[in-house]
């Protein structure tokens, strides 16, 4: 299939070509190398810096302590990485269930115009701006409750898990051999039955790698939070109260005109893609093993 | 298992009608003169939009500009040219852009881009180019081009992944029969592979606009939040979705505040129309890929 492109013998140099099209063949393979590396060396960069300014950063303190008030060098993350595990644990309870339900739903029973519809719903929720994720969970929890809360912080990373966990949890359910359905129905098991004990825990490992990548697609969102969580300089851990948050605390530290916090910043940064990189690291070498569709 | 297809639905349903009835004080006070007034004055409770959608608009074309051939290019170069061994490779770490958060980008933006524009690439610019009235102005690094040179970077990942799942889908036989009238690489991927792909690749083009339209944190971070509309690019500018960020959870008064939500609503309805335009593309060209197709 088409994953053999790169293999077709190009023929060099053979004396019918002339010089101007051979030049012109090199000259855009020329280019195409140096785009791959235009688009690379941002990247290198930007975890150059993160190693360079953020490892040095990280000391005990950083990681257990609160931030100090505002001038007094010092203080720590400890509340906002703490917090950041609280509200992404609210989203989860409330986008997976959810996410996976709609999954099974397209998989299983969506072979129509109304699992049609759901389908492209979900690719089209995928593409809200994260902020005006932030704007319904402000105005969907924030106003009820009359004061910023980390639920509504939960609900806005809710939303936004939803879409990803569906479709990947389709894709999953849909890789299951249609023979092992058809097996559970031949020994007389209900539909339901069968979705739930052969299709669905068939397809587990994959179902969990699309929950992770959602997961690692919210952690570092910092815009839905920032009206809904708001971010709080104290700890605290009540769902109904204002939560500080990684993202938010490096946004307000980089925003600040002093060094020490800059330093912060880089190292509330480092933490929060590593946390990230081995979430996506771990799914790559889940789904490298495929140890979905395991007929 | 249906409720939770219909829980799809009833999500995008909530946030439009949050976003409408919210935004509806606002509406009856401007009407359409809204989006083309420029004036925004808190204070006097007189909200104008129209800085904000140049800015937004600036930002994400001036960011297309940047990525669109970066993006092919790789797309090219890792589906027809590189060696098998480093395309798995390559693919992944174009793809571990995709996975920064957009804070971390913003973080990076504004302690290293930023001092490298205002040092060496905007005085450059100026003296080369200042006669089109685009480059003029002080080169303080932030404005504009700092946040159309961000957000390339943040949409490259975008429209690479999706030119790469579009040129891949592309029949090996195109490619033989094009090499076979004696073409060089080039010419067959120019006449053979991306003629045929092009309406795939505006697919991803338009996601990766949609996803420029939307993004927050890093611009808000490098754009200079000046509702201003200037020629240059030098200029500070905002952007829809920065203005939310910034000043979303101090608005007083309830015309203010509604006038922040219907900006994003209108956010919400440009980039729902640009998803599912660029869904539509693809999935016109992607049609029957194993990868997505039905058991």
């Amino acid at each position: 299939m088409p994953e053999s492109a790169g293999r077709i013998p190009v023929p060099r140099g053979m004396p019918s070509i002339s010089l101007r099209r051979r030049i012109t063949d090199r000259l855009m393979t020329g280019v195409a190398v140096l785009t791959v590396l235009l688009v690379l060396t941002p990247l290198i960069a930007i975890f150059g810096y993160l190693i360079y300014r953020g490892v040095v950063s990280i000391n005990w303190a950083f990681l257990t302590q609160t931030p100090k008030p505002v001038g007094e060098p010092g203080g720590g993350m400890a509340n906002s990485i703490v917090g950041s595990v609280y509200i992404l644990g609210i989203a989860s309870i409330i986008g997976v269930p959810f996410g996976i339900g709609a999954g099974i739903y397209l998989a299983e029973f969506g072979r129509n115009r109304f699992g049609s519809v759901v389908r492209f719903t979900a690719d089209v929720l995928n593409g809200v701006p994260s902020i005006v994720t932030g704007i319904v969970g402000y105005s969907i929890v924030v106003l009820y409750q009359r004061h910023f809360s980390a639920l509504a912080g939960g609900v806005a990373l809710a939303i936004m898990m939803v879409p990803t966990i569906t479709r990947t949890t389709e894709e999953m359910l849909l890789l299951v051999p249609q023979a092992m359905r058809e097996a559970a129905y031949g020994l007389g098991v209900p539909r339901w039955r069968t979705t739930l004990s052969i299709t669905l825990r068939t397809a587990t490992a994959g179902i969990i790698t699309g929950v992770m990548l959602a997961f690692a697609r919210v952690a570092g969102e910092t815009a839905p939070l920032l009206f809904t969580a708001f971010g709080n300089q104290f700890w605290s851990l009540r769902y109904d109260q204002p939560m500080a948050a990684l993202p938010l605390q490096i946004y307000v530290y980089a925003n600040s005109p002093y060094d020490d916090w800059h330093r912060q910043a880089w190292a509330g940064a480092f933490v929060l893609i590593v946390l990230i990189v081995t979430a996506v690291a771990a799914v790559r070498y889940v789904v490298r093993r495929g140890t979905f569709g395991a007929a | 298992m249906t409720a939770c297809g219909l829980a799809i639905l009833g999500v995008l349903v909530l946030i439009v009608y949050q976003l409408v009835s919210r935004s509806s004080l606002s509406w009856h006070a401007f009407g359409f003169k809204f989006f083309a007034s420029s004036e925004w004055d808190p204070v006097n409770e007189q909200f104008g939009a129209l800085p904000f959608i140049y800015g937004t608009l600036v930002s994400s074309f001036l960011a297309l500009a940047i990525a669109v051939p970066l993006a092919v290019g790789v797309a090219v170069f890792t589906t027809e040219m590189c060696p098998a061994a480093l395309r798995g490779g390559l693919s992944f770490f174009v793809e571990l852009l995709a996975a920064i958060p957009s804070v971390i980008y913003g973080l990076w933006a504004l302690f290293v881009l930023v001092p490298l524009l205002s040092a060496y690439v905007q005085p450059f610019l100026a003296k080369t180019m200042g006669w089109t009235g685009l480059f003029t102005g002080p080169p303080y690094g932030i404005g504009m081009l700092a946040a159309g040179v961000v957000l390339a970077i943040m949409i490259v990942p975008i429209i690479s992944s999706i030119t790469r799942e579009v040129l891949l889908v592309v029949p090996q036989h195109q490619r033989e029969g094009v090499l076979a009238l004696g073409a060089t690489r080039w010419e067959m991927i120019w006449v053979g592979v991306l003629r045929n792909a092009r309406a795939g690749i505006v697919g991803g083009i338009i996601l990766g606009l949609g996803r420029a339209l939307g993004e927050t944190m890093a611009v808000t971070m490098v754009i200079g939040n000046r509702p201003e509309i200037a020629k240059s690019l030098f200029a500070p500018g905002y952007t829809m979705a920065s203005v939310l960020a910034n000043e979303f959870s101090e608005a007083t008064g309830d015309t203010y505040l509604s006038a922040l939500i219907e900006i994003g609503l209108a956010l919400f309805v440009v980039t729902i129309i640009v998803n599912a335009l660029a869904q539509l593309l693809v999935w016109t060209v992607t049609r029957g890929q194993p990868a997505r197709g039905h058991a």
